[in-house]
């Protein structure tokens, strides 16, 4: 018996997910006297997992694995499951993470419960609580199958140092073809740009801004900020900035540390979408704008000039404490 | 092609939300239901295989009689069948194994399914489906294109996406991008006329595992007051972000 995490990394390197999951599943297994083991999938430095609690790694190093195959994925880590004895696997709340822990659930026969924020209320019976409602309430969900999966939201754990040495072994795990039917062709992304599900910070813009060409104080403000640009609903319909933008309860669900509203009313669907971040902060020329009730630090004035004086006074916080 | 849209029946997106009976159910009282946002998307891009590469669409719902009007509205929009699961849907992979029995008997080329309902957010059900059924899956899913048996999806991963070769039968989970937000139909008279003269099957479910359950519900703390900053003094925010906040 013993848990399982999936430790995600991009082109070798650990994503931050990785440590959070790590933590959480180090967390789990300190409450069921067991330990972890952690799956990578042709990452480098595997053992530096034993900085947040892994105590063994099954390294999976296979070319045809090198870009993400959900179903390929999941046999594997189903593979390693029952390898290891796994009672509870942990996933993370990214992209891929959503697209393989179903695969994965079906495979084993189990019960999943996605965007958990805490640790496990109980373990007998193993209660966890999750979003649900687009971030407009809370599920304390009971998962009676034998084998549990969580999934844990972004930035709702956080990573926590537990030094542990963690054994690394390699792993192969046997992939038939079918594994292979969805074929990756091409991956768009834009480099050196963090995306909103990894961000600590999203600065995001509504329809107060006017038009897409007013976009890059907001751009300038996120680079300073080192944060993910997003944008409200109306801004992504109207095409000033794709959709991969959009963040709310159809878009992209945000759980960042900070977020900044920049020109964003507040409508009830933008708002179940973001509720999740910790620490929100609005500056909208309409002091009646919904979002000032949401919002933990508020400006009422005009962005075209509350924005550009922000970038300045960041920029000399940056100075003195560069 | 024969092509199944599975809904979900949720409420409205302005729907305020509470709970009820001690907090263990979602209350429904003055709650508007709608088609779920992320399923529309697909049924609306069903719509476009239909009329331009002659598709047969059915919808499949696991829900009990009050989901009626909202699969007759998908019946409205265009859809040709409908077929109701008479069960409560309470848990993903429960709703999943009711619906792959729904695929086996309907003989489908492609299931189009939302990437998750907005109420209970579970974002399973067409990743457990397409396993039961050992069909392809892309999940996340902007765009879709058929060519035969052939099947080219792009997807939405973490900052981009990703053109995806795949062929039928295939399961999508799919979201806006599927269509335009201004591509959505709103029923016409004639539509809404049409759809009372269509089928609409109920049967009953399948004996199926419910691994999860929800023990509880509650609503987030309410907010204290935002905190002020004048347009002048932009500094103190900045401040306020770094000494009180803590997050630069």
């Amino acid at each position: 018996m013993s848990v399982l995490v999936y430790t995600e990394s991009e082109k070798g390197k650990f994503k931050k997910s990785a440590f959070e999951v790590a933590s959480y599943a180090y967390k789990v297994a300190q409450d069921l006297g067991t330990s972890v083991t952690a799956v990578t999938f042709n990452a480098n430095e595997a053992a530096s997992l034993g900085e947040y609690g892994i105590s063994k790694v099954l390294q999976i190093s296979d070319e045809q694995l090198a870009t993400f195959n959900a179903k390929a994925y999941a046999s594997a880590l189903a593979q390693a499951a029952e390898a290891e004895g796994a009672k509870v696997i942990i996933v993370s709340s990214s992209a891929d993470s959503k697209f393989l822990a179903p695969i994965l659930t079906a495979k084993l026969n189990t019960g999943y419960v996605p965007n958990v924020v805490a640790a496990p209320e109980s373990t007998s019976p193993f209660v966890v609580k999750r979003t649900a409602f687009s971030n407009k309430g809370f599920a304390h969900t009971e998962i009676s199958a034998d084998v549990k999966i969580i999934g844990v939201s972004n930035n709702a754990f956080g990573a926590v140092e537990n030094s542990t040495s963690a054994a690394v072994e390699d792993f192969s795990p046997s992939l038939a073809d079918d594994a292979f039917t969805t074929k990756s062709v091409e991956v768009d992304k834009v480099a050196g740009k963090v995306s909103i599900a990894d961000a600590d910070i999203v600065v995001s813009g509504g329809r107060g801004l006017k038009g897409p060409e007013n976009w890059g104080m907001v751009e300038e403000l996120a680079e300073i900020l080192g944060a993910a640009t997003a944008c409200s609903k109306p801004v992504s319909d109207m095409g000033w900035r794709p959709h991969s933008e959009h963040v709310g309860q159809t878009g992209k669900p945000v759980a960042s540390n900070l977020y900044v509203a920049i020109g964003i009313s507040g409508a009830i669907q933008h708002l179940a979408g973001i509720n999740a971040s910790k620490v929100k902060v609005v500056i909208n020329n309409d002091p009646e704008a919904p979002f000032f009730k949401a919002a933990d630090y508020g400006i009422v004035g005009d962005a075209f000039e509350v924005v550009p004086k922000l970038i300045e006074k960041l920029k000399e916080f940056k100075a003195q404490n560069a | 092609m024969k092509i199944l849209v599975c809904i979900s029946n949720v409420p409205d997106t302005t729907s305020k939300i509470n709970f009820t009976e001690g907090d263990t159910k979602f209350d429904t009282n003055g709650v508007q239901f709608v088609i779920n946002p992320n399923d529309e998307f697909g049924l609306t891009r069903a719509m476009w295989f239909k009329e331009k590469q002659g598709a047969e669409v059915h919808v499949a719902t696991v829900g009990g009689v009050q989901t009626e009007p909202t699969i007759r509205k998908a019946l409205a929009i265009g859809a040709d069948e409908a077929i109701r699961v008479n069960a409560e849907p309470t848990d993903g992979f429960f709703v999943a194994q009711q619906l792959a029995e729904v695929v086996k008997n309907g003989g489908y080329d492609l299931i189009i399914a939302g990437r998750e309902s907005i109420d209970y957010n579970g974002g399973m059900v067409p990743g457990i489906l397409a396993t039961l059924l050992d069909m392809n899956f892309v999940n996340t899913c902007i765009n879709l294109e058929v060519d035969g048996q052939n099947a080219t999806a792009i997807r939405e991963i973490d900052g981009g996406k990703e053109k995806i070769s795949t062929s039928l039968p295939l399961v999508i989970g799919g979201q806006k991008g599927l269509v335009e937000e201004s591509d959505l139909r709103i029923p016409n008279m004639r539509g809404i006329m049409m759809a009372r003269k269509k089928a609409l099957n109920v049967v009953e479910p399948v004996d199926a595992s419910q691994p999860t359950q929800d023990q509880k519900f509650e609503k987030p703390a309410p907010k204290g007051p935002v905190k002020l900053v004048d347009a002048d003094n932009v500094g103190e925010l900045v401040d306020l972000l770094h000494n009180e906040a803590k997050v630069i």
